[in-house]
């Protein structure tokens, strides 16, 4: 029952605890202060309850004592509490010298993720457990906001410059990616997973796939990973044609001319999306070339053939 | 409005004939108008409608968010929702909301003082603010914007199409109205105090307005030049902000909340004032601590303009100065506590009655309690990396300037609307409104607190399943909010025809605007200026203890 409407994100960084425990306290003084206040002010209103229209009570103009009284102590525990969340601050914000690098770069709208390595991602992340991660970000066109609310961290990403931001995962699992800096028109669906693994499995993800997965699957996945689905709509109103039953077919360009779509156009146009552009539509596709292996391709390209176009799409 | 003939009531009150509602009838004579009482009517009825409009929009906001799907609208039109929501309540309805339309009438009788010190240029105030208002609405209707109300760079100077030219320059206008209104009050309050009116037998609501006076002088400007440069960017391409244009982004959030963190407190401080008021009047008793509440006001007003960088602890500003604004934020919730400790303090061994003044008070303490002490979780720079930018902050600020400032607003109406408009409204339904709004305000905003800790950010149009309980839950509040603030439009405008009488002083409250000032007072405010000879809140001798 309790762990259906949990109070808090799941911890799963080194940061977790100590974020909860400064906002646990936090929370514990404010309650006492509002339960203070509150529960004064209801007794005075019961307890000294006009009685009589014209009652008039004894005035009192104010107490030195109380007044210095009720000036150190908040003051004494904000300082106590800025030292508190400073030292915390500077924790989060300082990484140790072993930081295995990883590099972002957000764009309206999707991150894009390079791993040491060579490894791209989009909209996800995988990270070993246990390993300090560091994080190199930038913008190619807004501020976006790199959060991951399971490991208590955020940075903003800034075009123009470098922010980092860093953390060790303690908890295998995924977790939520989201942007938190309002970024334009599809800002809520600028979000994705982080993936946690064991580092002996990162290390396989690294450098494989999933065994005995038939080619269109495997490619159904990339496309969703790479997401492509956000642009390739099913429905055509996406920002790129849809794919479904467009194998085979042959497509106008734009700029005159046509193509037929077969695997060397496709391989084509996810490797460099700008070289024959479906008439009607924008060059704002990012290019794959480094992102997918060739194998990848050829999974991807292995769904786009398996896209049949439904039987009753003629009954408007 | 006002009868002609002379009305006396059930107290042997009899109003004055002639007072300033029907001493001259017809559009002319307000519109042209320079009675700062006129005036103030002006901008109840404006900011009325603007709440309304903005409330339509919040409205909206929450129906998309009944889903987790983001079905209701597209996601262009739910971030103009938002930016709308934003833009009109902030710039057209808060900043102008206590002190234009209740200081505004109030300031000048207060202090004993015929009006305001330029009456004109209050006028003008007015008409800058409509003008404002005009372009803003022009804006919506042609399309809207989309980039929050905060306009951050390089999306709205760059990569929005929507309306950022001519909505930001509506923000611009509203700024130059607080500004001149600002102005007004610092002069009436230095030069035009009546004979004996000394600076510490002033209400506290003039402290409250004199410290949100200088803060809406000295920390507009700065909004109009940062719009402007932002302006000048999207409109010729100068480098302000853009990387690409050789600007920097983050320097536009430094110049923006410069200006936007002190509007905070233009947005809390004169609701603090009528709390000072009101607390007073529904104890019968003198404010505990005068000066300390006095001076709380100017030192938050002073705190206010060394706190902007709390907005941006994530933004990658300098970490020590980071620190900085964290310990000075922190420090904001010391004068912040000496008023809650003193208004409780007044209550103590008081005279307590039971009217629609007092649930409203009971209200604000519980709401700005919240949102008082949400904030240390925000000035908290290790935890606000987490919360930034969530749920956690919407909740937060909701508390302040919604739960403190709307309910201080609405409080204060109820009690001088006897003042204001000469007439008395049902006591059970002012009673009822109070309850409704607390009750639907909490419900509305505490699921929010929940969500933010969660991690669901702000100004998101689509969400993960999980946290559709609680945006349900906000949803429903949200609809109990909107009855209890239909409530008073409907039986205070009823009041207006049907409203009985009302006496020159009906709570008893001590002060120039009750004990000299006719209900509704007359266009010149006193017969002959007034003399002072007391403290304020003298509602009996001082006993030593």
């Amino acid at each position: 029952m309790w762990t259906d409407f949990p109070l808090f994100p799941e911890q799963a960084s080194s940061f977790a605890l100590k974020v909860d425990g400064i906002y646990f306290a936090t929370v514990l003084l404010s309650v006492f202060f509002a339960a203070l206040v509150s529960v004064l002010v209801i007794i005075f209103a019961i307890k000294y309850r006009r009685k009589s229209p014209d009652e008039v009570p004894r005035q009192i103009a104010g107490h030195i004592g109380l007044e210095i009284f009720w000036t150190s102590i908040p003051l004494v525990l904000a300082l106590g509490m800025f030292v508190w969340s400073t030292v915390l601050y500077f924790h989060i914000t300082t990484p140790p010298a072993n930081t295995l690098e990883m590099y972002v770069v957000g764009k309206q709208w999707m991150w894009k993720l390079q791993h040491p390595e060579g490894k791209r991602e989009i909209n996800e992340l995988h990270v070993p457990l246990g390993q300090p991660v560091r994080l190199t970000m930038t913008s190619e066109d807004v501020l976006h906001s790199f959060y991951i609310p399971a490991f208590r961290v955020k940075k903003d990403v800034v075009p123009g410059r470098y922010t980092s931001l860093w953390f060790e995962a303690t908890k295998v699992g995924s977790y939520h990616l989201f942007c938190a800096e309002y970024c334009g028109t599809e800002h809520s669906r600028m979000i994705g997973k982080v993936h946690v693994m064991e580092p002996q499995d990162y290390q396989n993800w690294l450098t494989g796939g999933v065994a005995n997965e038939p080619m269109e699957v495997a490619g159904e996945r990339l496309f969703e990973q790479y997401a492509c689905h956000t642009c390739h709509k099913v429905d055509g109103k996406g920002r790129g044609p849809s794919l479904v039953g467009l194998y085979g077919k042959s497509v106008g360009l734009e700029g005159g001319g046509s193509a037929v779509v077969n695997e060397a156009y496709i391989r084509e146009s996810i490797l460099n999306p700008a070289a024959k552009l479906v008439a009607g539509y924008k060059p704002i596709m990012p290019t794959f070339k480094g992102q997918i292996s060739e194998e990848g391709v050829m999974q991807l390209i292995a769904y786009v053939k398996s896209l049949k176009a439904p039987e009753l799409t003629s009954v408007e | 409005m006002a009868t002609a003939e002379q009305d006396v009531n059930a107290s042997g009150y009899a109003a004055p004939e002639t007072n300033y509602i029907n001493n001259g009838y017809g559009l002319k004579s307000w519109l042209l108008t320079k009675d700062h009482k006129r005036i103030a009517v002006l901008y109840m009825i404006s900011i009325s409608i603007f709440f309304a409009v903005g409330g339509l929009f919040a409205g909206l906001i929450r129906l998309e968010l009944l889903t987790p799907q983001g079905d209701f609208s597209h996601s262009d039109t739910y971030n103009k929702l938002f930016t709308m929501h934003g833009v009109v309540m902030i710039f057209f309805f808060l900043v102008p909301s206590i002190p234009a339309t209740i200081g505004n009438f109030l300031v000048p009788i207060m202090v004993g003082a015929k009006d305001l010190a330029f009456p004109r240029i209050n006028l003008l105030s007015w008409y800058v603010y409509i003008i404002g208002g005009a372009l803003g609405t022009i804006g919506i209707l042609a399309g809207g914007v989309d980039t929050g109300w905060t306009f951050y760079t390089p999306y709205s100077s760059t990569y929005s199409n929507s309306n950022v030219l001519i909505v930001a320059f509506a923000g611009f206008l509203a700024g130059f109205s607080s500004i001149l209104t600002g102005l007004n009050f610092i002069v009436t309050i230095h030069t035009m105090r009546a004979p004996g009116m000394t600076w510490f037998r002033l209400p506290l609501f003039i402290w409250a307005h004199y410290a949100t006076s200088i803060i809406m002088l000295l920390g507009t400007p700065v909004i109009a030049i940062t719009l402007v440069l932002m302006m000048l960017e999207r409109a010729f391409g100068f480098g302000f902000f853009d990387p690409r244009l050789g600007g920097d982004p983050v320097l536009f959030q430094h110049l923006f909340w410069f200006y936007s963190h002190p509007a905070v407190y233009i947005m809390i401080l004169p609701s603090m004032g009528v709390m000072s008021e009101m607390v007073s009047c529904i104890s019968r008793k003198r404010v505990f601590g005068y000066e300390f509440v006095a001076f709380s006001s100017v030192a938050i007003a002073i705190l206010g303009f060394l706190v902007w960088g709390h907005h941006m602890f994530v933004s990658s500003q300098s970490t020590y100065a980071g620190m900085v604004f964290s310990v000075i934020t922190f420090l904001v919730a010391v004068p912040s506590a000496i008023k809650t400790f003193n208004w409780t303090a007044t209550m103590y061994k008081g005279s307590i009655v039971y009217n629609t003044p007092m649930y409203y008070v009971m209200g604000y303490l519980g709401l700005f309690l919240v949102g008082g002490l949400t904030g240390l979780f925000l000035s908290n720079m290790g935890l606000d990396i987490h919360l930034h930018d969530t749920y956690f902050i919407v909740a937060h600020f909701h508390y302040i300037m919604v739960g403190g400032q709307v309910m201080g607003y609405l409080g204060g109406m109820h009690f001088w609307w006897p003042k204001i408009s000469g007439k008395m409204y049902p006591e059970v339904l002012g009673k009822a409104s109070a309850v409704l709004v607390f009750l639907g305000f909490n419900l509305t905003f505490f699921p929010q607190f929940v969500l933010g800790y969660m991690g669901m950010p702000r100004r998101y149009h689509a969400y993960p399943d999980e946290f559709q309980i609680l945006n349900v839950a906000s949803t429903g509040g949200a609809s109990v909010l909107a009855l209890g603030y239909l409530l008073p439009g409907i039986y205070l405008v009823w009041s207006i025809f049907k409203g009985a009488q009302a006496p020159q002083n009906p709570w008893g409250a001590k002060g120039l605007e009750w004990e000299v000032a006719d209900s509704p007072p007359t266009t010149f405010n006193f017969e002959s200026t007034p003399v002072v000879t007391e403290e304020a809140y003298n509602y009996g001798p001082i006993e030593e203890h």
